[in-house]
């Protein structure tokens, strides 16, 4: 049993839980109990529950989807799949009068968000990090708006802008025919009017992010600025800022992401009315329903992949070249 | 042959004990899925004693009015009616994957086009054999709206309520209107309206369905029924000149309809009529929830949509009609035969409508003596109809009318000059879809 142990030893060295790995080196004998065959099952169990729910649930539907992508199908008996080729797509790109503004939505979402609750965030952290008084209270009251979840943030907004009996048009009196102001329903409106919110929400998410950015920022650099003489403005451009380079990729990836999983806030605003389609509405609304339209439906998700992909395999690459240079 | 780990190595149980919760948590999750499944048939197999249904009457007026009517057949049969309540949403929304998996014997469903789709499907099985008994109670159009493509039944319809043009009758009074029969007049009354200080037409379309009850009233007034039928099984064109007259008629009176419609709910729009400040709205009948004052209520009436071309005059109700399906194989058979039996029955209906008095009985024997005078006049104009529509969603297909009709019909609404490029685009996106089936 023993040798059979030790040959085992740098496998399970290679998998250790973060905290152990200094920890099994220094009391072999631990180790060795460690891989009893009760052991070996709870191995084989923690490896392959995941990798088959991650198999079943994320290879096999995005392979399955990508492939009903090029077929027509609704969804009653797999006999009635039809392949159809590029068809979905033709039509998708040529006939589908939302499906151009649901791209555009989604490329606005990402820059509003990146350009206004950003920065803001920025601000507000590097406010908070001064150990002003209160400072907590306003870091929870900057944060609530993250752990709501976003159908409540949407049934509220949705609320503040209902135009006949909302917060904002009671307050300026655009109820009345004649200044009507249609929050939810101008096209020329809604998006702006959800974004707000959406903003309202992110600003808080990147605040706590760039909060623990700063936190990381050695005390010591801004002494040494201090001692050069550096202002505070001069500080934060040359030193604190490009310190803040880890936390801004994971910015912009949480960024992204936000932008193009943007559904639940618009779907409780408005459905994804005319002014607020949103790709991720679009793959709904075809999917979902008693006669799906799934292989159509699967193309615009198929869309929605290739633009996740287009964005995240260059950051992996970079992230991997920069991993093998250290 | 195991140690149990040192108190040292203090990872060992710590990560065992994770895992067990870990193990546990899966096999819960494991657990959900049978659950999940399990609101399809339920056990009860052979048990000729009990016949289980899928409801979808999940509010609670309903559902307790359907428990009545459950109770009473269960009285006179001694047959269980085994119910299984789903979301009502939640029910249109899976019903493909319900009846494809292990439906319940019998389940709630919608007339028309809706039925026909699952009856061509072979998810539904025929009933000719129920309709043999109860067909007598029912009208000509209910008859209609209840059989398949194959011309068998497939459908035995309980309650149905009527669209259109609904009123307080103290404005009228007070400003001493007449109630409009023609297009005419219903375009001069909404002038009058606009100059009363009143708003004419109350209008939300945020939920995206109503703007289709609009197009529908006058798209029927003015093409007739049977190019209602045409246009919705994608058979007509909706290039067709007949397409563009109802929008151009639609065009004429959209000024006055009530300003921001896109971003308004039917019951703030509904709102508006309660508190005066609007003269009409075309809608269902289910209006008359959002007039919760009994007062209120009283004053509510309603008139049918104006006569547009005199060819067709007023002969189309559109009526949508809730009632009952039999699924694909139903363990109970007989039982199942013999509850649709009393459910096409009047005393079933009458039953029901004690509890729910929104709607009105789709058969033309129950007894309308307990009736408010709302729903009397409602069961007077449907059963005086010459044909029924059951509303654009449920006479199309779904995802034609949910992915294409709500959108666009909202567009038109928003910039009701684009209409040329519209029905193009219409058109375009209909072939495509009435093709793949």
């Amino acid at each position: 049993m023993s040798t059979d142990s030790t040959t085992k030893t740098p496998e399970a060295a290679a998998v250790p839980p973060p905290g152990a790995a200094s920890h099994t080196k220094r009391v072999v004998r631990g180790h060795q109990r460690l891989l009893t065959r009760r052991d070996r099952i709870t191995l084989a169990l923690m490896a392959g529950v995941p990798t088959v729910l991650h198999v079943a649930l994320v290879w096999v539907t995005a392979l399955a989807s990508i492939a009903l992508a090029f077929t027509t199908w609704d969804g009653i008996g797999f006999d009635s799949i039809k392949w159809v080729g590029l068809e979905n797509f033709k039509q998708l790109f040529s006939d589908n009068p939302q499906f151009w503004p649901a791209v555009e939505h989604n490329v606005i979402w990402f820059v509003v968000l990146i350009l206004i609750p950003t920065p803001l965030g920025l601000l507000l952290a590097v406010q908070l990090d001064k150990r002003i008084r209160f400072s907590r209270v306003y870091q929870t009251a900057f944060f609530l708006p993250v752990v709501i979840s976003m159908a409540c943030i949407g049934f509220v907004w949705q609320l503040v802008y209902n135009p006949d009996t909302g917060l904002i048009n009671s307050l300026i009196g655009a109820n009345k025919s004649g200044h009507y102001i249609d929050w939810i329903g101008d096209p020329k409106l809604n998006l702006w009017a959800v974004l707000v919110a959406a903003s309202w929400r992110h600003t808080g998410y990147m605040m706590i992010l760039y909060l623990a950015g700063l936190k990381s920022v050695d005390p010591s650099l801004r002494e040494a600025s201090a001692l050069d003489g550096a202002n505070e403005w001069q500080t934060f451009k040359h030193v604190i800022f490009p310190t803040l380079r880890p936390t801004n990729t994971v910015v912009l990836v949480v960024t992204i992401i936000e932008a193009l999983r943007a559904f639940d806030l618009v779907f409780v605003f408005n459905k994804g009315a005319q002014g607020t389609e949103l790709l991720s509405i679009l793959v709904t609304n075809n999917i979902i329903g008693e006669s799906s339209r799934i292989g159509y439906g699967s193309a615009i998700a198929v869309v929605l992949l290739l633009i996740s992909l287009a964005v995240i395999i260059p950051y992996l690459v970079a992230t991997f070249r920069k991993e093998r240079r250290s | 042959m195991h140690h149990s780990p040192s108190r040292l190595s203090v990872p060992g149980p710590n990560r065992r004990s994770l895992l067990r919760g870990v193990g546990g948590a899966t096999l819960l999750a494991g657990a959900g899925i049978p659950l999940l499944s399990a609101c399809g048939g339920s056990g009860a197999a052979s048990d000729p004693k009990t016949v289980s249904l899928g409801s979808n009457a999940s509010d609670a007026v309903p559902k307790k009015a359907f428990e009545e009517v459950y109770a009473a057949f269960k009285k006179q049969s001694g047959i269980t009616v085994d119910v299984n309540t789903k979301d009502h949403n939640t029910f249109q929304e899976q019903i493909n994957s319900y009846l494809q998996g292990t439906p319940d014997d019998v389940f709630n469903w919608f007339a028309g086009f809706r039925m026909q789709f699952f009856a061509a499907k072979k998810l539904a099985t025929p009933i000719d054999d129920v309709w043999q008994k109860i067909g007598d109670n029912f009208p000509e159009a209910m008859k209609k709206l209840s059989k398949g493509e194959d011309g068998k039944y497939y459908f035995v319809p309980l309650t149905t309520y009527p669209w259109a043009v609904f009123y307080r009758k103290s404005v009228f009074q007070q400003h001493g209107y007449q109630v409009p029969t023609t297009w005419d007049q219903l375009v001069a009354l909404c002038k009058q309206m606009k100059k009363d200080g009143l708003v004419p037409i109350a209008f939300g379309d945020k939920d995206q369905w109503p703007a289709m009850g609009t197009f529908d009233q006058i798209n029927f007034r003015l093409n007739g029924y049977d190019f209602h039928v045409q246009l919705m099984a994608g058979k007509a064109s909706w290039t067709d000149a007949k397409v563009k007259a109802v929008f151009d008629h639609w065009t004429e009176i959209l000024p006055y309809h009530q300003d921001g419609a896109l971003g308004r709910t039917w019951q703030d729009a509904a709102q508006s009529v309660v508190a005066k400040k609007a003269g009409m709205y075309l809608l269902g009948s289910f209006v008359a929830q959002q007039f919760t004052n009994k007062a209120d209520l009283d004053d509510l009436d309603f008139f049918p949509f104006p006569e547009i071309n005199s060819a067709y005059g007023q002969d189309t109700v559109e009526a949508p009609t809730d009632g009952f399906m039999v699924s694909k194989a139903p363990k109970n058979h007989d039982g199942v035969v013999k509850l649709l039996e009393y459910l096409g029955s009047p005393e079933a209906e009458q039953t029901y409508l004690k509890t729910d008095p929104s709607v009105v009985a789709a058969s033309s024997k129950a007894d309308t003596s307990s009736y408010s005078p709302l729903q009397k006049k409602a069961f007077d104009m449907i059963s005086g109809a010459k044909s029924l529509t059951q509303f654009m969603d449920r006479d199309s297909r779904p995802d034609f009318t949910s992915t294409v009709m709500q959108p666009s019909l909202q567009k038109f609404v928003q910039n009701p000059k684009g209409v040329d490029s519209l029905l193009s685009s219409i058109e375009r996106q209909k072939k495509t879809i009435f093709a793949s089936a």
